[in-house]
């Protein structure tokens, strides 16, 4: 077989073998089961919440989950805001780099406080090693393990019965920075530094080529991050290739390392829920819609990836090695198209090739990917996502056969389809009315530099950059020049907007419906863990996509498609 | 609010000893002790001299050398980046265009059908090390021209620098064209 096909096949099963056991350690530290890292962290989480002052046996509601979330939140991002205004002249900078302009530090304080990680900086340039360690490395830990310590109060409240009290948001923040991500990280790092990734304190190094050309070789603490950027689904690069860079992924074997580590805790919280639960059943369930959703998206993404550009091969020149521009030799066109989708359906963003530059096809899928933000999803928040489409997908169904819609033995009201509904229409609104101001913005004054490309595939570096922030994702079609004011507030608002209301959505129907009476399963019941509902699910994600979308999505790729074959 | 805030402020300060300071001085030290050049980046010596890094590629543009991948960043990498160009822009394909015409300029001989896709396009780093095997042998001609060495000798050169997919099976096949342009040097 085709070596780089057996590359990827490889990959997603090796993937899956780490993050099904890893979905059953997670769930065990979660509903607090000895596990093989007690003796290690238990003394000092005990530390942690002691010298904190924080109780992690008190269990809270709702909303005094999600005040806790919101004000260490908020902390984080006026931590970073300084970091980032005033790291030209703090110390550990040996390159020099200039502080960033207030709209600028803006912008990626929120960016990476969501998990989204736009970068409208360059890594080798914009930032400073102090930067990237206290900021970049450290928001990466917390955004992550925010997410995943509100999924696990969710978890918390879909167990409970008729209470209020649905388990206590900073337990779970500390257990899942220091018995998952903490650990994990450590590993991954381990295994690029061995293969090549940097973690030097000093600055650039100057030298001489071989042909005679004088060059700088930036370089930096780069591995500890780039472990834990795609660890915790963050994706946001040590470089400003990202990690196309060879000194952030140097070779095949780190991008597989890279592949699997972004991809394994967003499909293990799916198996972490089942064993949370006690329902493996719907586990499998949510693995299987999400899994087909990934495949109908990935497979097409890798077929014209490895065809090539059409209008490169009516040149004459040997396009078997598929769409070059923009990928690297050591990584070949079937795992750059692979990673394109796994890193947009799951919110990494990283990228190991410039997805500006993939075929019309392959940019559409992975903009479908973030439309619908659900198919495994990030750190956590995928299954939030999910959730939603659950609640609502029950309802309508519940309605279709004449039974009282329930979920877990809760009943489905009114109250909570209308947060779920909103929750599940912001998503379209944000990324279209974005999109249509920056059209209207750009069609009064074209000349204002935005776009690296004309026409159809211009139109979608902007729907892309709207996208990726509204998913929380932060790769980009990245000929966009998007270090500016109207790029700078307008995402930054849309990232705020669509990181905590799909958190506090989720977290506020599940503390809604702990509180009602639980009714016990019988004949009437709509069942949740099986084929048909999972269907059902899916007809729900595809047709709230497809409406909302298909517009916008028919003016950039599919016209970009149709122009180029 | 109130109840949360020195708790939340407290917790932030203790993340960041242990998730910053502790986590990359432990993976900093470790890289001193187990990564190549002690984790600042495999380099390449030549007569004791740094010539350059083993991951990170350089600009060939001359005609005794095996040419390097266009680039965006012209191999200075104090930056990175791809050229971020759509499939189906028309200034680019002209690129393009220019691209092959300069190629077969440069190395008469060679057909138009045997010119790798790798060698016109632009990669996503600006700073790719390798080219494919193919694009190194269809420069070899013109290398022995310009340095009056068998092709024969170049193209067991290239052979044996060629690297094999990861365990054999999975990924591609390249060629670091510094190595083999030190390599080269070494041959006359």
């Amino acid at each position: 077989m085709n070596s780089e096909l057996f590359g990827i096949l490889f990959t997603f099963a090796a993937t899956l073998a780490i993050a099904i056991p890893l979905g059953k350690y997670i769930g065990k530290v979660y509903t607090g089961e000895r596990t093989l890292l007690d003796p290690v962290f238990g003394p000092i989480e005990k530390y942690f919440f002691r010298w904190s002052g924080i109780d992690p046996t008190q269990e809270m509601d709702w909303k005094q989950n999600l005040i806790a979330l919101l004000t260490i939140n908020f902390i984080w991002f006026i931590l970073a805001m300084c970091i980032l205004m005033n790291q030209g002249w703090l110390p550990w900078n040996p390159d020099h780099n200039p502080s960033m302009s207030p709209d600028l530090a803006f912008n990626t304080a929120i960016s990476f406080l969501v998990n989204c990680n736009l970068q409208h900086y360059s890594g080798e340039t914009g930032a400073t090693y102090l930067s990237q360690l206290f900021c970049f490395m450290f928001l990466h830990f917390v955004s992550a393990s925010t997410g995943m310590a509100a999924l696990a109060v969710v978890f918390n409240a879909m167990k409970a019965h008729t209470t209020s009290q649905i388990g206590n948001f900073y337990h779970y923040f500390v257990k899942s920075n220091t018995r998952i991500l903490l650990p994990l990280s450590i590993i991954v790092a381990l295994l690029l530094v061995i293969s090549g990734a940097p973690m030097n304190p000093e600055g650039k190094e100057t030298l001489v080529t071989l042909q005679g050309d004088t060059v700088q070789v930036s370089r930096g603490p780069a591995a500890a991050l780039i472990a834990i950027k795609h660890i915790g689904t963050n994706g946001g690069g040590y470089f400003g290739a990202n990690s196309a860079h060879p000194l952030e992924n140097p070779n095949y074997f780190t991008n597989v390392v890279e592949l699997i580590a972004q991809t394994i805790i967003p499909i293990a919280m799916i198996f972490a829920l089942g064993h949370f639960l006690k329902r493996r059943k719907l586990a499998w369930m949510i693995f299987g819609v999400m899994t087909i959703g990934f495949l109908m998206l990935v497979i097409p993404t890798v077929y014209y990836e490895m065809q090539g550009n059409p209008a490169i091969e009516k040149m004459g020149v040997d396009v078997h090695a598929g769409a070059m521009e923009g990928k690297e030799v050591r990584f070949g066109s079937a795992s750059s198209g692979y990673w394109s989708i796994i890193t947009t359906i799951i919110s990494t963003g990283s990228v190991n090739a410039m997805l500006d530059s993939t075929m019309p096809i392959s940019g559409l899928n992975q903009m479908l990917g973030m439309m619908v933000n659900c198919f495994y999803g990030g750190c956590g928040v995928g299954i939030l996502n999910f959730y939603v489409f659950i609640i609502i997908a029950v309802f309508i169904s519940g309605l279709m056969v004449g039974r009282t819609p329930e979920f877990m033995g809760k009943k489905i009201e009114g109250k909570e389809m209308k947060i779920a509904m909103v929750i599940a229409l912001l998503h379209p609104l944000l990324i279209l009315a974005g999109t249509a101001l920056a059209s209207y913005q750009f069609t009064k004054d074209p000349n204002v530099g935005w776009l690296n490309n004309p026409g159809f595939h211009g139109f979608s570096e902007m729907l892309y950059e709207f996208t990726s922030s509204a998913a929380n994702n932060g790769s980009g079609f990245e000929g966009l020049g998007d270090n500016n004011l109207f790029w700078n507030i307008s995402t930054g608002i849309v990232l705020i907007l669509s990181r905590f209301l799909p958190i506090i959505g989720p977290v506020a129907i599940a503390g809604i419906l702990a509180k009602k009476k639980y009714i016990p399963e019988s004949a009437g019941t709509l069942k949740t863990d099986t084929a048909t509902f999972g269907i059902m699910v899916f007809a729900v994600i595809l047709v709230v996509a497809l409406l909302s979308f298909f517009p916008a999505l028919a003016l950039g790729p599919i016209a970009e498609y149709f122009s180029l074959y | 609010m109130k109840t949360n805030l020195f708790p939340a402020l407290k917790l932030t300060l203790l993340s960041i000893v242990l998730f910053v300071v502790i986590y990359a001085s432990l993976i900093g030290g470790a890289a001193y002790f187990i990564a190549p050049n002690h984790g600042r980046g495999e380099v390449i010596l030549k007569n004791g001299k740094l010539i350059g890094f083993a991951n990170v590629g350089q600009m060939f543009s001359k005609d005794e050398y095996f040419w390097s991948r266009p680039s965006t960043v012209n191999y200075n990498a104090a930056g990175s980046a791809g050229s971020n160009k759509g499939p189906s822009n028309e200034e680019y394909l002209l690129t393009i265009q220019a691209r092959i015409d300069t190629f077969m300029t440069h190395n008469p001989g060679v057909k138009k059908h045997e010119i790798p896709v790798d060698m016109i396009t632009a990669s996503g780093s600006g700073l790719d090390p390798h080219i494919s095997p193919q694009a190194a042998r269809i420069q070899v001609s013109r290398i022995a021209r310009t340095r009056k060495i068998t092709q024969e000798k170049i193209l067991t050169l290239v052979d044996s620098l060629t690297e094999k997919p990861w365990l054999g099976i999975m990924g591609t096949s390249r060629v670091n064209v510094l190595r083999l342009n030190l390599a080269l040097d070494e041959l006359r």
